[in-house]
């Protein structure tokens, strides 16, 4: 017997899409029993509770957890995101129902063992609920109180050898695509940059130190699956220099029917026999591209690797041997001044470790950004304000024609003194001999 | 929201044990506060901090950056986390009666 009617939630444990209200009240269900015998350190009610607080916020169309909450850990500054109900006295079970931020492996890959060590210390000391994941990457266990923060800190630290992630004006939590670790596009081992870099920088995750939060995002090609480019405020994205490898071999292997392209990824529909004049060649952005009958050619000078006729072909076209990584920088959602995505800061740099290059990038970045930022101002809206040009001369990056998608039609142009002969200071009286008022 | 009695001042807190109104901060608050905040006395370095928080806000109506305290002070953010454990935020912000931080925390 459920502690609280929710009519409008039931209705949601219906199709075939698995309904989150099923799995709560499963373990709300597991709870109540208590298979185990466990001595539950928060209401064991806590998951039923949830399910009461969220069908009254159906009833009436309004969310019924407090502004903010503070709570933490001792040394850090970050890492748990406080809440707490505003109907206590109804949902006691929820009253506190803090949510903690942990950092989670590169790419997401776990053995069973680590999983069922978080899941026993999370079944003890908090609500049974998670979100595997949270949207910047962390493993989210949602739901706990005041106290069992330290106790679950020292648990995840001492049995785990795991840490909080990143959440307030800080880095926070890095992530990265699976990289070469099973996708042979994978540019450079994006699981390893993720690794090292949020490894290196765990002071400025824990300890907010900037004008507001910062993201790092590793895709290893551009396909982008880790969204870097839009959801990052530091982009790091693998392309390469050299030649596409063609296997002309393979090539005809798709022409003749035998691959399907796109790997079958459109093989839930009837599009006809594969042409690839019609879907590789004349797709090309760059038209870089030509079929003879037997051989497929590219004038890889006019390719800008997008993607396209290797994730077309991925047998028959291969990534380039020379390889490294683009970056991006100040991608945001729109609060304060609009959305923005990744702007093309450096086209091309080596990835290999230890990383000196990039970490070096990002010093001059944080320096620069920390002492002019704004409060709360995201990197991209100090670009912005202060121009990618000054990016430029902090990072010491020469302005090149990839820079920028096209160049001002404004005439708006600021000069400095020195490139003008003469400077900026003149004599009103110079002028007058020449020019009667 | 509770109220909590000590040392015969009575001071207002949220669930956070945030003051609910600045001006009913007094010293013996600090007093009170300390011991949830992992610190066993307060050093001329945390009132140094604590100082320039309220006079801060007086003057702004608004918290410091982490950055304007730092420099202020003369306090590494290290150094701020070793007086303060809990940060700047929930540590030293609460200590001086500030208003709890807001945002996305």
């Amino acid at each position: 017997m459920a502690k609280h009617a929710t009519p409008k939630l039931d209705q949601l444990e219906s199709g075939p899409w698995p309904s989150f209200v099923s799995d709560i009240k499963q373990e709300a269900e597991s709870r109540t029993k208590n298979p185990k015998g466990l001595d539950y350190q928060i209401p064991v009610d806590c998951p039923s509770d949830l399910l009461g607080v969220l069908e009254l916020s159906y009833t009436d169309g309004e969310t019924h957890w407090k502004h903010g909450g503070i709570v933490g850990v001792f040394g850090y500054g970050g890492g748990v995101i406080g809440r707490y109900c505003d109907q206590p006295e109804m949902f006691p079970g929820v009253a506190h129902f803090h949510t903690v931020r942990i950092n989670q492996p590169a790419a997401k890959y776990y053995s069973t063992d680590f999983l069922r060590q978080i899941c026993d210390m999370w079944d003890l000391r908090g609500s049974g609920l998670t979100n595997m994941h949270g949207s910047t990457g962390d493993i989210v266990l949602l739901g706990t109180q005041t106290a069992q923060l330290e106790e679950i800190f020292h648990e995840i630290t001492h049995k785990m050898n795991t840490d909080l992630g990143g959440s307030g004006s800080n880095l926070r939590t890095p992530e990265s695509c699976l990289g070469s670790s099973r996708c042979e596009y994978a540019c450079y081992d994006a699981q390893d940059l993720c690794y090292n870099l949020t490894m290196e920088f765990q002071d400025e995750l824990h300890r907010p130190a900037f004008p507001y939060k910062f993201k790092f995002k590793f895709d290893a090609c551009p396909n982008g699956c880790v969204a870097a480019i839009a959801r990052s405020d530091f982009a790091v994205i693998g392309t390469w220099k050299d030649d596409i490898r063609i296997d002309q071999a393979a090539v005809k292997a798709y022409v003749g029917g035998e691959f399907k392209p796109n790997a079958g990824a459109h093989a839930g529909r009837d599009w006809g026999k594969f042409d690839i004049v019609e879907e590789v060649v004349k797709r090309c952005p760059t038209k870089c591209m030509t079929w003879t009958g037997s051989e497929l050619r590219i004038n890889n000078k006019e390719c800008t690797r997008c993607m396209h006729c290797i994730n077309t072909m991925p047998r028959a076209c291969r990534i380039g041997n020379e390889r490294g990584a683009s970056i991006l920088l100040g991608a945001k959602a729109p609060v304060l001044d609009g959305a923005q995505m990744g702007s093309l800061l450096v086209p091309f740099i080596e990835v290999s470790e230890p990383y000196d290059e990039i970490k070096d990038l990002i010093g001059k970045i944080w320096d620069w950004w920390m002492e002019e930022g704004k409060n709360r101002e995201r990197i991209g809206e100090t670009m912005k304000r202060l121009s990618f040009q000054k990016l430029l001369e902090v990072t010491g990056i020469e302005a090149m024609p990839q820079h920028v998608c096209e160049p001002r039609h404004n005439p708006y142009m600021f000069f400095k003194e020195e490139e003008v002969p003469g400077g900026w200071n003149r004599d009103i009286a110079a002028y007058r001999k020449r020019h009667l008022r | 929201m509770a109220s909590i009695t000590y040392k015969g001042h009575e001071f207002e807190v949220d669930e956070d044990g945030f003051l609910l109104r600045f001006d009913d901060w007094n010293p013996d608050w600090m007093e009170y506060v300390k011991d949830s905040e992992g610190i066993t006395d307060i050093t001329p370095d945390h009132q140094k901090i604590l100082d320039f928080l309220q006079d801060y806000y007086r003057k702004n109506g608004i918290a410091p950056m982490v950055r304007i305290l730092s420099k202020n002070t003369g306090f590494k953010l290290k150094e701020v986390y070793e007086l303060f454990p809990s940060g700047p935020g929930k540590g030293a912000c609460k200590m001086s009666g500030l208003p709890k931080p807001t945002g996305c925390v």
